[in-house]
């Protein structure tokens, strides 16, 4: 574990955390979680639990993303609170 | 009502972030999880008893079959349940607005991109499934992959396009087959005199194996159950959310 790393990767999870409650747009919202997912990803690949992080990448970051994106077309894209 | 909820969210994170302090350091050899029977076995024994140097596929596929069976039904119960709920005739309801620029003119360059790199995606997957013995990987990732390559096809060339290479009947049917896979191979064991999942009983069936090597071959076997069930459920939630469960037009 790179101790620096580590803490730029943490702070950057809270940001992208707080971005995607916040954004009005569900769209940017699930680019965010994605982006969210990945930071996640290389937070387990650098504690060397490889394996969580594979999943993270391929489940977190790649399908769900997809799938939120096509939830947000067939619903409404803006939100309202 | 915001206000009062944004309270709580604080108050419970003051509270887990008091209770992170208790936790052992990341990578204690002290701490009580490298301190137990049960790890020091699997890290001591896992390469004697079943010759699979990742110990994380030998605890996920075979120590902790059982875990992994049930996680493989509630991925296949969410793809059904996805599919009760949202799964609707294809004529029901007003026609699906069909996004124009998307569906009538496809992109030359990302039809051409999406046909180099599918067959690359889905090699790969079936690399990491096999390879799921000897490094990160498995039935789960390969599986996912797999289902993403659909994904990619139906994102690229419509959803027509993938249901003609994985129909929706076909990927109901491997979903359960995996399943299938999975439970047999424990009742299989079961069959022949041993406890449920308890894969070495195995050599009696698999030519030239011995009782390690049995646990080894049920591992993977085991694997590609997870990962059909997986690739199938996958692609059928992306297609039907995409489409509004009707299983046409789509993204």
């Amino acid at each position: 574990m790179i101790p620096s790393f580590d803490i730029v990767i943490l702070i950057f999870l809270v940001v992208t955390a707080v971005i995607a409650l916040t954004l009005k747009d569900l769209l940017a919202s699930a680019m965010v979680l994605g982006i969210y997912s990945f930071l996640m990803c290389l937070l387990w690949a650098e504690m060397s639990a490889v394996d969580v992080a594979f999943t993270e990448a391929t489940v977190g970051a790649g399908v769900s993303t997809v799938i939120m994106i096509a939830t947000v077309y067939q619903t409404t894209r803006k939100s309202r609170d | 009502m915001k206000l009062f909820a944004l309270i709580t969210v604080i108050i419970t994170g003051a509270l887990l972030l008091y209770a992170s302090k208790d936790f052992p350091a990341w990578g204690d050899p002290l701490s009580p999880a490298n301190n137990s029977e049960l790890s020091r076995h699997y890290i001591t024994e896992t390469r004697v008893e079943t010759e699979v140097p990742n110990i994380v596929t030998a605890v996920l596929a075979d120590y902790r079959g059982y875990d992994t069976m049930f996680e493989t039904v509630v991925i296949f119960v969410a793809g059904l349940g996805i599919l009760a709920v949202l799964r609707q005739s294809p004529s029901a309801g007003e026609p699906l607005p069909v996004p124009r620029d998307r569906f009538q003119e496809r992109d030359m360059i990302t039809i051409m991109t999406c046909r180099l790199t599918v067959p690359l995606i889905q090699l790969f997957a079936l690399y990491v499934l096999a390879h799921g013995h000897y490094s990160p990987g498995g039935g789960f990732q390969g599986g996912v992959m797999f289902g993403a390559s659909f994904i990619l096809i139906a994102l690229t060339g419509g959803l027509s396009e993938a249901l003609k290479r994985l129909s929706e009947q076909r990927a109901i049917f491997l979903a359960a087959l995996g399943v299938l896979i999975y439970a047999g191979t424990g009742l299989l064991c079961m069959f022949l005199g041993k406890n449920f999942l308890d894969y070495h009983i195995l050599s009696q069936w698999l030519p030239d194996t011995t009782a390690v090597k049995a646990r080894y071959h049920a591992m993977l076997i085991v694997e590609i159950g997870v990962a059909f069930t997986v690739t199938a459920i996958m692609f059928t939630i992306y297609a039907t959310l995409s489409s509004k469960g009707r299983m046409r037009g789509g993204l």
